[in-house]
């Protein structure tokens, strides 16, 4: 399929019936060599890799709903890499280095826009702790800078720079090669590329069971029937415990609602990501002109994809504290993903104690950033039935050594 | 906004209860016999349920007690109120 001014114009003047499929919409096989349980962008992307850097060719990704219609489709699209921590940093900056190349490589545009990412400082405390971390950032050679309250109010006029607010800015860490991309472009991109590549994506097949036999994976049972295989990478974000349950494996994750809005277009207003954890919350403005707005998760454990208007509120108190010409924009829509919450604010990539079972969760709030480099080493740790150096940190095992990795501050999003 | 009956207050918005998690989890009485895969269990490991969830909220603006709750974390709809240490 070629995309091009031409083909649009022809496919307006047939009312768009015409489009050729990005994807194909098989019947799934009874066996593969690989099944990758979740359709979001993590599952899609590791189903890619699997195909392209590993040369696996029989590989199912099964969706129970859409493909990217969870988180992948929820998040504020928010692209950094600057966390504290040199496990989670590496990680993180590898996902960033694939997102730099990631429109070439899949031949989609993803509109990554690299237009930096600011996370404020508010009193004495938080400019210790962006010092700190900018220094470790640094250290394990990612982009990092401190940026004073001039440079702030020269490059986003419309933040509130009072010393009379409640919580006044006094400087923030810069993260210039962050910033965002378009959810739906890296879900579709990544599912075109691995189609390409031969992977079947089933979508509304819903995994009801895991099957094993002697301590090993043998295939998954769903609603569109049972499928063998003798391995299956998990990666279902919310709902990893339901099918953890399936295995009688236990995790310690928590799902809860995350809330996300966007406004009513506006002209160009904000051209960078503004992030503040002490005030709580996070904004952008698209391409299409919304502010793209974020804050913290609903406090009780939920599946049902909303939350409570409070929390709304909150994230608008935030908003405009740190804009308060913003006061009077209109949201436009509002939506909620279920996140599955780490008590380390960091993930679980591995195996599973069941040979040939392998799990990808616990990202919580952080998880787009992730995607391209989740995927990627998640289908090394399937290849190879060994984790790469890079998730080998983030195994189940760390919840019993205590080998924590303590992300909450970078992660920047309250829990 | 849910609305929590307190078993103490009565119903009251959720803007004045803190959510404390999965209920029924009792400290191990004798924690040094247990492994570390154990401790961990005690710790982190959480049923995480779609469906009905039995868990522990605080009356934090109002009588600071804590409460079991039983509700459904798909259609967030509460079965039940009660006080610590009543069966349903």
């Amino acid at each position: 399929m070629k995309y091009s001014a031409f083909s649009l114009l022809r496919n307006a003047f047939s009312y768009n019936r015409k489009w050729q499929p990005a994807w194909r919409d098989p019947e799934p096989k009874k066996k593969y060599d690989v099944i990758i349980v979740g359709g979001g962008g993590h599952g899609l992307a590791t189903a890619y890799y699997l195909a392209k850097e590993h040369g696996v060719q029989n590989i199912a990704v099964l969706e129970k709903g859409y493909i990217g219609g969870g988180n992948t489709g929820r998040n504020t699209t928010i692209v950094r890499s600057n966390y504290l921590w040199t496990e989670a940093a590496l990680l993180y900056e590898k996902s960033m280095q694939l997102w730099e190349g990631l429109s070439q490589d899949l031949n989609y545009n993803v509109m990554y826009s690299q237009r930096g990412v600011y996370n404020l400082g508010h009193n004495l405390q938080d400019m210790r702790e962006i010092e700190r971390r900018v220094s470790a950032n640094i250290l394990n050679g990612i982009d990092a800078e401190i940026v004073g309250p001039d440079e702030i109010k020269a490059n986003i006029p419309a933040i509130n720079m009072s010393r009379n607010s409640r919580y006044p800015i006094l400087g923030a860490s810069l993260q210039r090669r962050g910033g965002i991309a378009r959810h739906d472009a890296v879900a579709w991109g990544f599912a075109r590329a691995a189609d390409a590549q031969g992977v079947d994506i089933i979508q509304q097949c819903e995994v009801t069971g895991l099957k094993q036999s002697n301590g090993s994976i043998t295939g998954v049972k769903t609603t569109r029937g049972d499928i063998m295989s003798d391995k299956v990478g998990v990666v279902v974000a919310g709902n990893a415990s339901v099918l953890a349950a399936m295995a009688d494996i236990r995790l310690p994750i928590e799902s809860h609602p995350l809330q996300a809005f966007v406004s009513e277009p506006l002209k160009p207003v904000l051209d960078t990501v503004v992030m503040s954890g002490a005030v709580h919350g996070y904004i952008s403005q698209s391409d299409k002109g919304d502010l793209v707005i974020g804050a913290g998760i609903d406090a009780y454990t939920g599946y049902g994809q909303r939350g409570s208007f409070m929390t709304i509120e909150h994230a608008m108190q935030a908003i405009i504290e740190l804009f308060p010409r913003f006061s009077r924009v209109r949201m436009l829509r509002q939506w909620g993903g279920i996140v599955d919450i780490c008590p380390d604010a960091c993930p679980i990539i591995g195996k599973m104690p069941v040979t040939g079972l392998y799990f990808n969760c616990g990202w919580g709030t952080g998880g787009f950033k992730a995607t391209p480099g989740s995927g990627w080493v998640f289908a090394h740790t399937i290849a190879h039935d060994h984790p790469h150096e890079l998730n080998a940190p983030f195994d189940l095992a760390r919840f019993s050594t205590g080998a924590l990795i303590d992300e909450h501050g970078a992660a920047a999003v309250a829990h | 906004m849910l609305l929590i009956r307190c078993p103490y207050c009565g119903a009251r918005d959720e803007s004045e209860f803190s959510c404390g998690g999965e209920s029924g989890i009792s400290r191990p009485l004798n924690p040094d016999a247990l492994s570390d895969e154990q401790w961990a269990d005690y710790l982190f490991m959480r049923k995480n349920p779609r469906g009905a969830h039995q868990e522990l909220w605080n009356h934090a603006q109002g009588c600071r007690r804590w409460f079991n709750v039983e509700r459904d974390t798909v259609t967030y709809k509460i079965a039940a109120t009660r006080p610590i240490g009543l069966k349903g």
